[in-house]
């Protein structure tokens, strides 16, 4: 699903923020990203969305490469990812209804549509009686839970989180990784960057562990 | 138990195209979503939104008033009484009955609007109460050195000088005339003003226009970096700049089409105060007159520069956060 083939980043003035990056990651397949912070974790998936462009190499994703993707392109590529942040980003002026169908409405669904897909997905996590809450109203874990539903309410075939666990203790933690596991189970290709490794290891999936921007485990099979 | 779309074989696919299905609907319902929520978000702050139309409709209505002034200048000059009359002097052999039949013949012109004649003796008993001039008609003892004249009004769409001079110029070319004349010089000295005067507006138009569009421009800009966040996160989710402009796109134009309205608005209050002073004014000089407001033409003109002149302000503030934040 997604190749990484001799992946450079470098910030202008800077040093390389990634350092020949080559692995692979199967369709359906759960990673987690570790290494100490400033590693390239979030370099890593800011990449794969193209949020950033890398310098050199190539990154393949569904079969399309990236470097050939034009900006016009980029919009309808990022509907096939959903984004989990550490710090949520949800919006605060709206509910939490709204915050969940954002995916939705710049996707141009039916009004009727997206009512039943964000209460499917609010359901998933939990929260369907808190849809017409404001963000702040809810707990740190249910923000998270929000962040989450509105990840996956576009069914998108891939999910990247960072750090989705950053601020949450070890229980909730284990229940947002519970809920990123259920979602691999029916097909999503998973990719989580966090630096929990005691949860990573609970959870046995492999491990891309990343130092001062190479990668120097877990590159799995070269592609 | 999460149902997720599979694909053919079981997989979840990666998908690049974006539907084809229903697109005229979808892009109804995607505009009447974002007018409707730009509305919403002025509506929310009433006291600012009015406010930024107030300076828009000011600065509309400014120009929008001179042209106007214009208009009504344009009408005086058609209505000045000795300014565009052509007098022709017939030859000096040419009869009084001559001199009818020939009025008779040229009100049949479709330039010419009214032809009075003058008969010798008329020219001569008006020359004669000139003072100092009865002595020179002494003279000529009994005779009569005067010829009739015809005065020749055009029609009001033949009033400019270049109309008016070729109009002399075929009245000369005919046998029974010795002369054409008329007060070239005043007529054009006084199109020479309009004509300075319409510059100064179109400049001022123009110059206080691209002010609409600074003003929409920055407000706009404002509404961007306040839901800098929103717009991030839309980005990150797929939203194409289409999707991130159109609101703004609608915000600016109905900023433009309020200060558009307001323009107007201030025009007809204008033109009410100033209406009874200005016929007072002409009457003096016992004119007709009536003081031209806003018709259709300039309220149309009005809200169509707004409306234009606020999706050019929009365009440009989106424009430049859109190209400032493309992936680097």
């Amino acid at each position: 699903m997604i190749e990484y083939h001799s992946v450079y980043k470098r910030y202008r003035g800077g040093a390389d923020a990634l350092r020949n990056i080559s692995t692979r990651i199967d369709s359906g397949e759960m990673v987690f990203v570790t290494g100490h912070s400033g590693a390239g974790k979030s370099t890593l998936l800011r990449l794969t969305t193209l949020l950033e462009r890398y310098t050199r190499g190539h990154i393949l994703i569904g079969g399309h490469n990236l470097s050939r993707l034009p900006a016009r392109k980029i919009p309808y590529f990022r509907r096939n990812f959903g984004v989990v942040f550490q710090d949520h980003r949800l919006l605060r002026d709206r509910t939490v209804f709204d915050n969940v169908a954002l995916p939705l409405v710049v996707a141009g669904y039916a009004h009727s549509e997206i009512r039943r897909r964000v209460r499917a997905a609010l359901d998933k996590v939990d929260l369907l009686s808190k849809e017409r809450q404001f963000p702040v109203a809810l707990s740190g874990g249910e923000q998270q839970r929000v962040g989450i539903a509105r990840a996956v309410v576009h069914k998108p075939p891939i999910l990247l989180a960072d750090e989705p666990t950053g601020n949450l203790d070890p229980q909730l933690s284990r229940e947002i990784l519970g809920l990123f596991a259920q979602f691999n189970q029916v097909g999503v290709t998973v990719m989580i960057a966090t630096h929990d490794l005691g949860l990573v290891r609970e959870f046995g999936h492999r491990v891309l562990e990343l130092s001062n921007g190479e990668l120097i485990n877990g590159q799995g099979a070269p592609c | 138990m999460l149902r997720h779309p599979a694909g053919p074989r079981g997989g979840v696919r990666f998908d690049l195209s974006w539907p084809r299905h229903g697109l005229l609907r979808a892009w109804l319902v995607r505009h009447l979503q974002s007018f409707f929520f730009s509305l919403g978000l002025m509506a929310r702050s009433p006291v600012s939104t009015l406010m930024t139309a107030a300076v828009l409709g000011i600065a509309l209505s400014l120009p929008a008033a001179l042209y106007l002034a214009l208009d009504n200048l344009a009408q005086l000059t058609g209505r000045w009484d000795s300014g565009n009359r052509i007098s022709v002097f017939l030859a000096g052999e040419q009869s009084d009955e001559d001199a009818r039949r020939l009025a008779r013949r040229l009100r049949e012109w479709r330039e010419i609007d009214a032809v009075s004649v003058t008969t010798r003796d008329e020219a001569l008993a008006e020359f004669r109460s000139m003072s100092g001039f009865a002595d020179v008609l002494e003279a000529f003892e009994d005779q009569n050195p005067l010829p009739a004249v015809l005065t020749v009004e055009p029609a009001a769409r033949f009033a400019d000088p270049a109309t008016m001079e070729t109009l002399a110029a075929s009245l000369q070319g005919l046998p029974e005339v010795d002369t054409a004349r008329f007060d070239l010089q005043w007529l054009k000295r006084f199109e020479a003003i309009v004509e300075v005067f319409r510059r100064a507006v179109y400049l001022l138009a123009a110059l206080l226009g691209l002010g609409v569009v600074l003003i929409i421009g920055n407000t706009i800009r404002l509404g961007i970096e306040s839901r800098r966040e929103e717009i991030e996160i839309a980005r990150l989710f797929g939203a194409t700049n289409a999707f991130i402009r159109r609101p703004f796109l609608y915000g600016g134009l109905l900023f433009g089409l309020g200060g558009g309205v307001l323009a107007l608005a201030i025009l007809a209050a204008g033109h009410f105060l100033l209406s009874p002073a200005a016929a007072r004014l002409v009457a003096l000089y016992g004119a007709s007159f009536r003081l031209l407001g806003p018709g259709p033409e300039v309220a149309l003109g009005l809200l169509i520069s707004g409306a234009g002149l606020g999706l050019a302000g929009a365009w440009l503030a989106v424009g430049r956060h859109l190209q400032a934040t493309v992936p680097g």
